[in-house]
């Protein structure tokens, strides 16, 4: 068994066990259970970088033996610069997530446990298959765990937010698996990723192919205008799911793109690239606006989340070195902030059940040790330098700009209101004097709430001071990447 | 004289028709309520039929009796052997339910008429003539009219009975107005001259199709697809549930053989004319089961409708094989429909023996609303439940979705002029279906439980159905297995 196996599968057998391990009698044991193999799972990934080729833009730790023999459907895995990163930071994600959930589910907590392990898996197979089908198995099955995450555990319109994840996305996957199907029957019978990406394709085909991973993908990141499920979404789901969520779910999709339209349809691609960059700035404007106005703290990093996303997808489609490197390092940091701002909204849920920033105010008085932390949390939202936060926007900021100046300089100004939102949230919720009774009533964080923001403070500074790691193993396989994209594929 | 007969090769056939008579003459002298004796006679002799039927199937080789009245193929042996099993598993999960509804108390009917629909099932599958077909619809559906009609002091059931008795009939007399056309057409009711008198092409075309319009109609009464749909709902809601699962299961096999040897050993040059037929059947099935079932507040009521629109993508897959007289996709595109009715049969029979499970007396459960915070209540059996429901919904990694990517990729592969699009609707439809299988996840998952009782299964009931919701998960995992043994079932059956 390889090492890409042993990462998809210890997780999901753990979260098996925890299934297996029946009601709440023995809340303690599921715990630990969840955290050594969240550990565990996270150990096995380790090897993957150390053992990384940086030099390589080709596809990594392959593991290949025939599933469905009927369709020529591989158990195909394989992880390069544009995957690694997202392997190891789904397993550093559910680690936090099992702390994070440690004395705030109460019940259920088996369940609670083996549906993150169990989705954990799933999120790293999506990563690592180089299959088209294995990918699209991947990538609908996590629709389940989340479903359930949500609906069992989810706030008081917790149905509603279900549903909606479930269908909205699941839309655009099904057309997604379409253009799968219509891929396999071109290339003579094949779902091999690396076969496709050489298939010839005539220009409507590829614009087709190019839309239906589209909706797919779009839906998943989510680009404006399809969006609109996220902030739903997020406001009802468990602080875990929220933090997954936010942190590794959207990244399926924009890393869709890379694997799947972008060199599949490099002509559609080219040519629909003006369409993606203005949804892209419409995202990174628009609901960086929509952000500022909104009331409860969710659903502010929601549209915030939106925005950020929008700063990738702008990344993919201005078609330079820079820029593209610069969206997956957004991503990459992207995922530890958001996570970390629905961590730190956690924390204060746990204590006062509302995510309304009128019920706030002053508790950095209460709350010194936390609020040192949100502080931190926000301002790499807002991108400043030295934080994760600033890297990847910067990069796609300047790709923008030496692609077309005026897109740059949109963008550009997108970090005002990044800024004013977030430190506005930051003036009202923990600035000032204590608002009220409850305010003052809060106790600091515990010493496994410390634990938890610690891990993820360290993660951001870290990628902010010193993004070389992070870069280095990415570079060839941009580079290689948009090499092949600006080879046209249209027959001759 | 006996060669000719070449009884050798129906021995399973013969052995569980002697095998029923024995047992109904025996459960005369059973007195117990429970009826353990002719239960347990009853699931032997399918067990031993079912392996009998397997082993003929592993064997490949194809083999006609009774003066070519009659064909044993792979195709037909494998579908007997799940009909047998899918029978099998309804039986057994269907007793304790009609214990607690003094079902069993006068009489052994329901495995003595189980048996014989069995039977009739059987002759469906493996019949080579018209009028061997019709004998064997006509034992099915009398069997089943009864078995609908088992529970006589329910108005519902008798209503159901009564129903399904009369659109039946209806369907039956469809079918048996079109053998006679075909009959009149090519003066034969042996399908194998039947298919080289057309395709000879020295008959009349209108009048070969007059009488297929007809033999479609009575298909489509079996299948039960839109328009052909009007019992489905009321007989799947009104039966008892076991006799529900008895039609929802082993009888879609029996469908989907009888058409396989119908349409396609049969009528094969006429496949222009009979696809475009299925292909208005499949679209109208997909859309009104699947926007019907989004209303349904009875669960038998949704999976009746479920399964119109499941019907519509096995319609899908007979629709796929020959274009533009090219049959070379026939093998592929009819073998992924049977596929996936063989895989929509056992994710039915998890389904109602959740359903029969929460069953208690007096008390039917097939309300949605019965299945609230059955996750609280027992996680195991929850679990069965949603992975049915998921597998319904095609959602990966359970069978549903390789039935689902077969069928698709059939079509997809045919390169016919709108294949595309309408691949892109069946999914679409299969979106408005996800909404009401999912509506069964959250109420189990997300409601409070109505009650704090614990649900209680025999021992027999509980391995078989965690093997059935096993195989859910495993077929879905690695359905390579049983795709290559519907294909190479398939290529036998076109090859002679």
């Amino acid at each position: 068994m390889g090492l890409l196996s042993l990462a998809i599968w210890t997780p999901i057998l753990f979260g098996v066990v925890l299934l297996a391990l029946g009601r709440d009698e023995h809340v303690k044991t599921v715990r630990w259970i969840a955290l050594i193999g969240a550990l565990v799972s996270l150990a096995v990934t380790l090897p993957l970088y150390s053992g990384f080729d940086v030099s390589s833009s080709a596809m990594q730790f392959v593991e290949k033996a025939p599933w469905i023999e009927r369709f020529n459907v591989f158990y195909n895995l394989g992880v390069d610069g544009l995957s690694l990163w997202f392997v190891l930071l789904t397993a550093f994600m559910t680690v936090i997530v099992v702390i994070a959930g440690w004395e705030v589910i109460t019940e259920r907590v088996n369940q609670y446990m083996g549906a993150f392990l169990i989705l954990s898996g799933l999120m790293i197979g999506v990563f690592s298959a180089i299959d088209g089908m294995l990918f699209y198995v991947f990538f609908e099955a996590t629709l389940i765990p989340m479903y359930l995450i949500i609906g069992i555990w989810g706030g008081p319109n917790k149905i509603y937010a279900a549903f909606k994840f479930f269908l909205y996305t699941l839309l655009g996957s099904l057309l997604m698996l379409i253009a799968l199907i219509y891929l396999y029957t071109q290339s003579g019978g094949s779902f091999d990723l690396a076969t496709w990406h050489k298939l010839p394709l005539a220009a409507n085909a590829q614009t087709l192919l190019f839309f239906a991973f589209f909706a797919a993908f779009a839906v998943k990141v989510p680009m404006w205008p399809v969006h609109t499920w996220l902030p739903d979404v997020h406001v009802e789901a468990p602080t875990g799911g929220s933090a997954v969520l936010a942190a590794i779910m959207l990244k399926l999709g924009a890393y869709g793109f890379l694997r799947f339209s972008l060199p599949i349809a490099p002509d559609a691609a080219r040519e629909f690239a003006w369409l993606m960059i203005a949804l892209s700035l419409v995202a990174v404007v628009y609901v960086g606006l929509v952000a500022m106005v909104q009331e409860d703290m969710k659903k502010l990093v929601a549209y915030s989340s939106v925005a950020h996303m929008g700063f990738v997808t702008l990344g993919f489609f201005i078609f330079n070195d820079i820029g593209v490197s610069g969206a997956l390092v957004q991503m990459i940091a992207h995922g530890f902030v958001s996570g970390a701002m629905f961590l730190s909204i956690g924390v204060l849920y746990d204590r006062m059940h509302s995510r309304e920033i009128a019920s706030y105010g002053g508790v950095v008085n209460t709350m010194p040790k936390f609020a040192a932390f949100a502080l931190l949390f926000a301002m790499a939202n807002c991108g400043l330098p030295g934080t994760a936060g600033f890297v990847g926007e910067w990069m796609v900021i300047l790709g923008a700009i030496k692609y077309n100046f005026w897109i740059g300089f949109t963008a550009a100004s997108a970090l005002i209101f990044g800024a004013a939102y977030t430190l506005w949230m930051v003036k009202r919720v923990y600035l000032g004097p204590v608002a009220n009774d409850h305010v003052k009533a809060l106790e600091d964080i515990n010493s496994r709430e410390f634990l938890m923001l610690a891990l993820l403070a360290i993660a951001v500074l870290a990628m902010g001071v010193f993004p070389k790691p992070f870069t280095d193993v990415m570079d060839v396989s941009v580079a290689d990447l948009l090499k092949h994209v600006a080879i046209s594929k249209l027959p001759q | 004289m006996i060669e000719k007969f070449n009884l050798a090769a129906l021995y399973p056939e013969l052995l569980l028709l002697v095998m029923t008579m024995v047992i109904a003459m025996l459960d005369l002298f059973v007195t117990s309520p429970r009826r353990t004796l002719t239960y347990v006679l009853s699931l032997l002799t399918m067990g031993v039929v079912a392996v009998l039927q397997a082993h003929d199937a592993s064997s490949g080789t194809t083999v006609y009796s009774f003066g070519n009245m009659v064909v044993s193929d792979p195709m037909g042996n494998w579908l007997k052997c799940f009909s047998t099993l899918a029978v099998f598993v309804t039986v057994v999960y269907g007793r304790p339910y009609a214990i607690d509804r003094d079902m069993l108390k006068h009489g052994g009917e329901l495995f003595t008429l189980g048996l014989f629909a069995l039977v009739g099932m059987y002759v469906m599958i493996s019949g080579n003539n018209f009028l061997v077909l019709y004998l064997g619809v006509e034992l099915l559906a009398l069997s089943s009219y009864a078995l609908v009609a088992l529970r006589r002091d329910s108005a519902t059931a008798s209503e159901a009975a009564m129903k399904y008795f009369v659109l039946g009939a209806l369907g039956s007399g469809f079918l048996l107005y079109g053998m006679s056309m075909l009959y009149g057409a090519t003066g034969s009711l042996d399908i194998s001259t039947v298919f080289k008198a057309v395709s000879s092409g020295q008959i009349n075309h209108k009048v070969l199709v007059l009488g297929l319009v007809f033999v479609v109609c009575g298909l489509g009464f079996k299948f039960g697809v839109v328009p052909f749909h009007m019992w489905v709902p009321d007989v799947y809601q009104g039966a008892p549930t076991v006799v529900t699962l008895m039609i929802g299961g082993a009888h879609k096999l029996a469908a989907f053989a009888m058409t396989m040897r119908l349409l396609v050993e049969g009528l094969l040059p006429l496949a222009i004319d009979w696809q475009q037929m299925l292909i208005v059947l499949s679209v109208a099935s997909l859309l009104i089961g699947n926007l019907a079932g989004i209303a349904q507040t009875n669960l038998k009521r949704m999976i009746a409708f479920s399964t119109i629109s499941q019907m519509g993508f096995v319609l899908i897959g007979l629709y796929s094989g020959v274009v533009n007289g090219n049959t070379a996709a026939a093998a592929n595109a009819y073998s992924s429909a049977m596929f996936y009715v063989v895989t929509y049969v056992l994710t039915t029979l998890a389904v109602f023996g959740i359903i029969m499970l929460l069953a208690r007396e007096g008390f039917e459960s097939e309300e949605i609303a019965d299945f609230a915070g059955l996750n609280q209540r027992s996680p195991l059996y929850a679990g069965v439940m949603a992975l049915c429901m998921f597998s319904l919904a095609g959602v990966p990694p359970m069978v549903g979705f390789a039935g689902k990517l077969s069928v698709l990729q059939a079509l997809v592969a045919s390169d016919q002029p709108g294949a595309i699009a309408l691949a892109t609707y069946a999914v679409m439809m299969s979106l408005l279906a996800a909404f009401y299988y999912l509506r069964v996840v959250k109420v189990m998952y997300f409601d409070a439980p109505l009650t704090a009782s614990t649900v209680f299964a025999g021992k027999d009931v509980r391995v078989v159905l965690l093997i059935n919701s096993g195989l859910l998960l495993v077929l879905g995992l690695l359905p390579g297995a049983l795709m290559t043994l519907c294909a190479r079932a398939i290529v036998t059956t076109l090859g002679t």
